[in-house]
């Protein structure tokens, strides 16, 4: 569908010649067969839509999940100076900070592989997920400010975590700036009623089991161990963060006039950093992302009481830690070096996670001499993969690695596919119990709507971007 | 329901849908959007909304009257089954929206849409009548 002629650079990078009125070239990472995926979708033209925009840094960048999104492509990364760049909404997604979060445990595949059954359904009763499910915990406008203002610390000082927990979450689980006074009254109201919920789509909880380690020093460091259980959980900022999105990309089209920005695509919109309307933007944008960390919190809250319940096992004897929470949807001011000099850069990341090396100030202490973990979901059939930051990273990619496997099949296709067949009995003999409560959100997300994992991995760890250091097996996943 | 189609999109929702009129095309928009979203045959005419929308062109006046429809579900919880057009002037249409609460009871959601995008946004003039183009981020 594209017509954009890519030059190849390496074996994992292709250029993205800068024509026409691009600022920058683009560069996008991707094997020989995830090139050739590339031509079936707009996410090319996309890269390069994003090199229009005022103040981009170096290049238009997309991981090697790349797909078609909206706007900005998804698996993007961009980042623009703070004086003459700008910050774009939907450069951001609706989904403010979408993200995922790694919990290990103390036991063994062996010690609860006849208990999966139970587990599942369990959480599948006591989380709500779904379309328009609502959550266990009522907020009121003074709650829910400083849930905005607090992030997944308020979730902890309500009782809900461990300070430790804290510790591992990106950013310590609150986004400083936050301010309220910037998030509309649409948006707090559809946030009242939403925390702790899992969502639709995509998002999902799975019980998972290290199936292989890459990078022992590393596994070490994170507290992973060959055949032991963890839990994944996807999820987001839910409708405040959707609201908060729409709300400023309507008011930055309606205002494009004003900003003489050229857009090759009227989703771009966005506000120049420097201006009361950008500012604006990144103090509700970090509200949305406290309430997203904050939902984490509350997921991995009830996940841990499941489990003790079920297992009728202490907290101590379960040992749930986690290990990570990274957002994968989220636009941050970060120091790069640029020509030698260290400047402050808004960086978007559109389905990217942040890929800190070892050393670097904003990694947790515990894994500072390893690097930052990079959380990688698959498809329900193949689970995700754990990484760590390279310092190649922050040479080439502003601290960013790729968010999942991305999709390569539509929503449509997949429905289309899968008629006639029964996705959760396909995945039942894959060994993976999946419960959801809509089975055309399972016929959506059938595994095979998506990239191979392995490949899309494969080309962050060839290329020095992240390291391979854990790959996670699915057994059972809840989706809304 | 004849009045719209889905087209491939990778991650999100695209549809096309089309209209005698232009009137009509927003009308079809607005239900077709709430098709996607619900059960749309379980839904009643039970109350009115008159609401008024503005914007700068015409795709900017579908995205911002589909964006307020979708508000009324994702923040009023109520569903819309049928969509009149009182006034489309330039910048600014009127319309009368009929529909119900959502009850978890009696309704069958589909998919949360979670907004409606710019994105490969058209609303074209046809020998037909008029078609548009649309993404729903879900």
């Amino acid at each position: 569908m594209s017509e954009i002629k890519l030059e190849r650079i390496d074996d994992n990078r292709w250029l993205v010649p800068q024509t026409g009125k691009m600022k920058v070239p683009g560069i996008i990472y991707a094997n020989e067969k995830i090139y050739q995926l590339l031509k079936n979708d707009e996410s090319t033209k996309q890269v390069a839509n994003v090199a229009h925009l005022p103040g981009i840094v170096n290049y238009s960048l997309a991981m090697p999940d790349v797909h078609w999104g909206y706007g900005f492509p998804i698996g993007g990364v961009a980042a623009f100076d703070l004086e003459g760049g700008i910050v774009s909404p939907g450069g951001v997604g609706y989904d403010i900070n979408c993200g995922c979060r790694l919990i290990a445990t103390n036991l063994s595949f062996a010690d609860v592989k006849d208990r999966i059954g139970d587990l599942t359904t369990a959480l599948y009763q006591y989380i709500p997920s779904g379309v328009g499910s609502t959550g266990s915990v009522k907020l009121s406008g003074k709650d829910q400010k400083k849930v905005l203002e607090e992030g997944a610390k308020w979730a902890v000082k309500a009782g809900f975590g461990l300070m430790e927990d804290l510790e591992a979450t990106e950013d310590g689980g609150a986004m400083a700036g936050a301010d309220p006074e910037h998030v509309s009254a649409r948006a707090l109201e559809r946030g009242k009623q939403q925390l702790g919920t899992l969502g639709s789509g995509n998002h999902f909880l799975e019980i998972e089991v290290v199936q292989e380690i890459f990078d022992e020093a590393a596994a070490q460091a994170f507290g992973l161990r060959k055949g032991q259980i963890v839990i994944m959980i996807h999820s987001g900022s839910r409708g405040l963060g959707y609201q908060i999105c729409d709300d400023y990309l309507a008011l930055m089209v309606k205002h494009m006039q004003e900003t003489k920005i050229e857009l090759p695509d009227r989703q771009l919109a966005c506000a120049y950093l420097n201006t009361k309307r950008g500012q604006n933007y990144l103090a509700a944008m970090a509200c949305g992302a406290n309430y997203a960390w904050a939902n984490r919190q509350l997921l991995m809250h009830r996940t841990r009481e499941v489990f003790e319940k079920t297992l009728r096992m202490a907290p101590r004897e379960l040992g749930m830690r986690l290990v990570y929470d990274v957002c994968h949807n989220i636009a941050k001011i970060e120091d790069f070096k640029i020509q030698g000099k260290v400047k402050k850069l808004c960086v978007h990341r559109k389905g990217a996670t942040r890929a800190f090396p070892a050393g670097h100030d904003a990694v947790p202490a515990r894994y500072k001499s390893v690097g930052q973990p990079v959380l990688i979901p698959g498809d329900m059939g193949s689970g995700s993969y754990v990484l760590v930051g390279q310092e190649k990273a922050i040479e080439e990619t502003f601290g960013s690695a790729c968010h999942g496997a991305g999709r390569v099949m539509s929503r449509t296709q997949a429905t289309k596919v899968s008629q006639g067949r029964s996705i959760s009995r396909e995945l039942a003999d894959l060994g993976v119990l999946v419960m959801a409560s809509s089975k055309g959100t399972l016929r959506e997300e059938m595994p095979e709507a998506y990239k191979d994992l392995q490949d899309v991995v494969q080309v962050m760890h060839e290329s020095g971007i992240a390291k391979k250091v854990a790959k996670l097996k699915a057994l059972a996943c809840i989706k809304g | 329901m004849k009045k719209y189609k889905l087209l491939d999109h990778t991650a999100d929702i695209r549809i096309e849908v089309w209209g005698k009129t232009k009137k009509e095309l927003f009308e079809n928009a607005v239900e077709a959007m709430f098709d996607l979203i619900v059960d749309f045959t379980g839904i009643k005419n039970v109350n009115n909304k008159v609401i008024t929308i503005k914007g700068a062109d015409a795709e900017d006046l579908l995205v911002n009257f589909l964006r307020e429809a979708l508000y009324l579900f994702n923040g009023n919880k109520w569903l819309v089954k049928k969509c009149k057009l009182l006034k489309f002037n330039v910048g600014q249409i009127v319309a009368q929206l009929q529909g119900e609460p959502y009850d978890s009871d009696k309704h069958q959601l589909k998919t949360e849409i979670k907004a409606v995008t710019y994105h490969g946004l058209s609303v074209k003039k046809t020998n037909q009548g008029w078609k548009a183009k649309v993404i729903f981020d879900v």
